[in-house]
């Protein structure tokens, strides 16, 4: 597994097994924060900011655990680098944009509970990523998860002009209407083998 | 007498039934409140592994529920969070190598979902909204309430599922031979349009008994 070539990570991770639409990672996020698109691009880049720290961290400190023998600790320290980033990001996003902190609202700490995040750093871990491939991984799932937001939003606000039947509205026919992103997505199913 | 948390005591509220069945059936976590999505979608492709995630997913959350109330006088409130976290990621590992040891079928099948049940928000809402401010006995009885109804959100989709897309129920075949199964729902779009189809029947029953108004499921609701 861990001979995996850079561009060929990129595109899986992208289309192939986008984190949202083929391995169901994300979830909460996606449905709750992709009701308009000024909400969900913040909110995109900011989980792959997440992303990338934690998978850096989670790889340097994968490596100290391993060298002392200490593995089933792995959760834990994984957790907890995932939280302080995310910490890191609220205090960012407070002092330069108070307005995106406000639209963001309790997403924004939830980012840390987002599976997506441990997902990246369990992943990696498990498929014995290097250190570049593992930022290639990292990097393009959060840009896959930035692309199912931006395309769930652009679909919600066109919805919102129709008017539909009272038992559709609401999580249904988000769900249905995820069902068939994923469907679409199945069709790069083919591309990496 | 102060609580470190900051939350106020409420009244204990005496324990009946509804603690219990509160979060069976009105307040289902995969049905009305949509928590914890990412396993329900993603290991709910057979009946067996809807059940076993079910069943890990009870077992972390009334341990972690269960430490969470003896240690809420002792926790301070700024660094709560963390404490939840880290409990709940103990329990967690106890679960992963737990599953590792009785079934590696088991353990390829749910993969690193096991491990995500760390993240799942169900779990963490319950410790924060329920756990820190009763005591043990409560926080056990609705956790087990709780992980109940996740069981049976995970079955009724894990079932439907194996049903249409294997044709089968638990690994026994169904309907014999000459069924033609429809792969798509063992796919990840199944997941998605299954729990819509069940929203959609249950949004239709509710709407059918008088004096309630269909759209009452509360929206994406993310609740702690």
């Amino acid at each position: 597994m861990a001979a995996e070539s850079i561009p060929f990570i990129i595109l899986s991770t992208l289309f192939i097994n986008n984190f949202v639409f083929s391995m169901f990672l994300g979830l909460c996020p996606f449905l709750g924060v992709s009701g308009k698109l000024n909400t969900a691009w913040p909110m995109g880049v900011a989980t792959t900011f997440v992303m990338w720290i934690s998978s850096l961290s989670a790889y340097l400190l994968n490596r100290a655990l391993v060298a002392a023998n200490l593995e089933q600790l792995r959760l834990i320290a994984y957790i907890a680098v995932i939280a302080a980033a995310v910490q890191l990001v609220e205090m960012t996003m407070k002092k330069f944009s108070p307005t995106l902190f406000r639209a963001l609202g309790i997403y924004l700490p939830l980012i840390t509970t987002n599976c997506a995040v441990l997902g990246v750093a369990l992943f990696q871990t498990t498929r014995e990523y290097n250190f570049l491939q593992s930022m290639a991984f990292s990097l393009s799932a959060g840009a896959g998860f930035t692309l199912a937001l931006l395309l769930m939003a652009g679909l919600r606000e066109r919805l919102d002009l129709v008017s539909l039947p009272k038992i559709v509205q609401g999580s249904a026919l988000s769900l249905l209407l995820a069902g068939l992103l994923s469907l679409s997505f199945m069709g790069f199913a083919g591309l990496g083998g | 007498m102060t609580v470190p948390t900051g939350n106020p005591l409420p009244e204990v509220p005496p324990l009946t039934m509804d603690t219990l069945l509160q979060g069976v059936w009105r307040e289902n976590p995969t049905l009305v409140m949509m928590l914890g999505m990412c396993p329900t979608m993603a290991v709910t492709n057979s009946l067996r592994n809807a059940l076993a995630m079910g069943l890990a997913t009870a077992f972390v959350l009334i341990g972690s529920n269960a430490l969470v109330s003896m240690l809420r006088k002792l926790v301070p409130g700024t660094v709560r969070i963390a404490t939840y976290i880290v409990i709940i990621a103990s329990f967690t590992t106890v679960v992963d190598y737990a599953i590792q040891a009785i079934s590696l079928t088991l353990y390829g099948a749910l993969g690193a979902f096991i491990q995500l049940i760390v993240v799942n928000c169900i779990i963490l809402g319950r410790a924060e909204a329920y756990a820190s401010r009763r005591p043990v006995l409560h926080s056990v009885v609705n956790a087990a309430g709780v992980g109940i109804g996740f069981t049976l959100g995970l079955v009724m989709l894990g079932g439907v599922r194996e049903l249409l897309g294997s044709g089968s129920l638990l690994g026994v075949p169904i309907f014999g031979p000459g069924f033609q199964p429809w792969v798509i729902m063992l796919l990840p779009p199944g997941g998605f349009f299954v729990l819509g189809s069940w929203l959609l029947l249950l949004n239709w029953l509710r709407g059918r008994r008088p004096g309630a108004s269909p759209a009452s499921v509360p929206v994406h609701n993310h609740g702690r």
